[in-house]
């Protein structure tokens, strides 16, 4: 199911879903890419593909980002579909969260053209689409879950 | 990132032709974009995007770079938003910032 077994390893046990991929953006973008065209994620309704797909793209970025801004290392997934939605694992043991605290992601205005956000749309994604976002730090790393919902109501 | 560019009736069009859009590609994109449209000097560009499967919000952040880049003078317009692509603009509500078509505007179809 994923075209290239070097990048992501992958464990399907039942329905549940265990992928690790590299933190790196090239890495994240091929196992997305996988993940958009495998059978789990056709599995799902459309609107909750649509937004399983954006919500882990933000995640995993992130984490390429940030976490792992200075060191290399790998980035698990867990996914596991649910009769009300797709529960969401994401671990790594990079850098932890500033503060211990997952940003706010709030919503920036958009006025002036030239005075446009570029960035830090991420985190507002994140949160219009997920319930049940919980985030952990431990001595493995950090941990984040989160459940994707069929009937989003989202901002 | 293949971006494929024409001038049609005076407008600038360009295709991407990539399925993403995403912050491994984002900051390509933006680049070829801008050496494109330096390229040219119609007043009104139109990004293609129906080729395009999904962009990330690094994606969303260089298409707005290419906007706030053309303007005042100039205008950055979309064209055939797929689905996912539609939903990141309508949620974060660049889609109120944006020109965004359904179809190509009337005065393009059929030309070139």
């Amino acid at each position: 199911m994923l075209g290239n077994p070097s990048i992501c390893s992958l464990t399907i046990d039942g329905s549940l879903m265990r992928l690790t991929v590299p933190g790196d953006m090239a890495a994240v973008s091929v196992a997305m890419q996988s993940l958009a065209n495998g059978a789990l994620f056709a599995s799902l309704s459309p609107e909750l593909r649509q937004n399983a797909e954006i919500v882990l793209a933000e995640v995993l970025n992130n984490i390429v980002e940030h976490a792992y801004a200075d060191l290399p290392g790998d980035i698990t997934l867990v996914l596991d579909p649910q009769p009300e939605g797709l529960l969401c694992q994401v671990s790594d043991k990079g850098a932890p969260m500033p503060a211990l605290t997952l940003p706010q992601g709030q919503f920036q205005p958009l006025d002036r053209i030239d005075d446009l956000p570029e960035g830090g749309f991420g985190w507002f994604l994140i949160r219009s689409l997920t319930k049940d976002l919980t985030y952990r730090r431990d001595a493995a790393g950090n941990f984040l879950s989160f459940r994707l919902n069929c009937e989003q109501t989202a901002a | 990132m293949e971006l494929l560019s024409e001038e049609r009736a005076g407008i600038l069009v360009v295709r991407a032709m990539h399925d993403r859009i995403d912050a491994a590609g984002a900051i390509q994109f933006k680049d070829q974009m801008r050496d494109l449209t330096r390229a040219s000097s119609s007043p009104r560009v139109i990004l293609d995007m129906s080729s395009v499967a999904f962009l990330d919000s690094s994606g969303l952040g260089a298409v707005v770079a290419v906007l706030k880049a053309l303007a005042p003078d100039r205008k950055l317009e979309l064209l055939g938003l797929t689905p996912t692509v539609q939903k990141v603009f309508r949620l974060t509500r660049m889609d109120s910032i944006f020109t965004i078509h359904d179809a190509e505007p009337n005065g393009l179809r059929h030309v070139g």
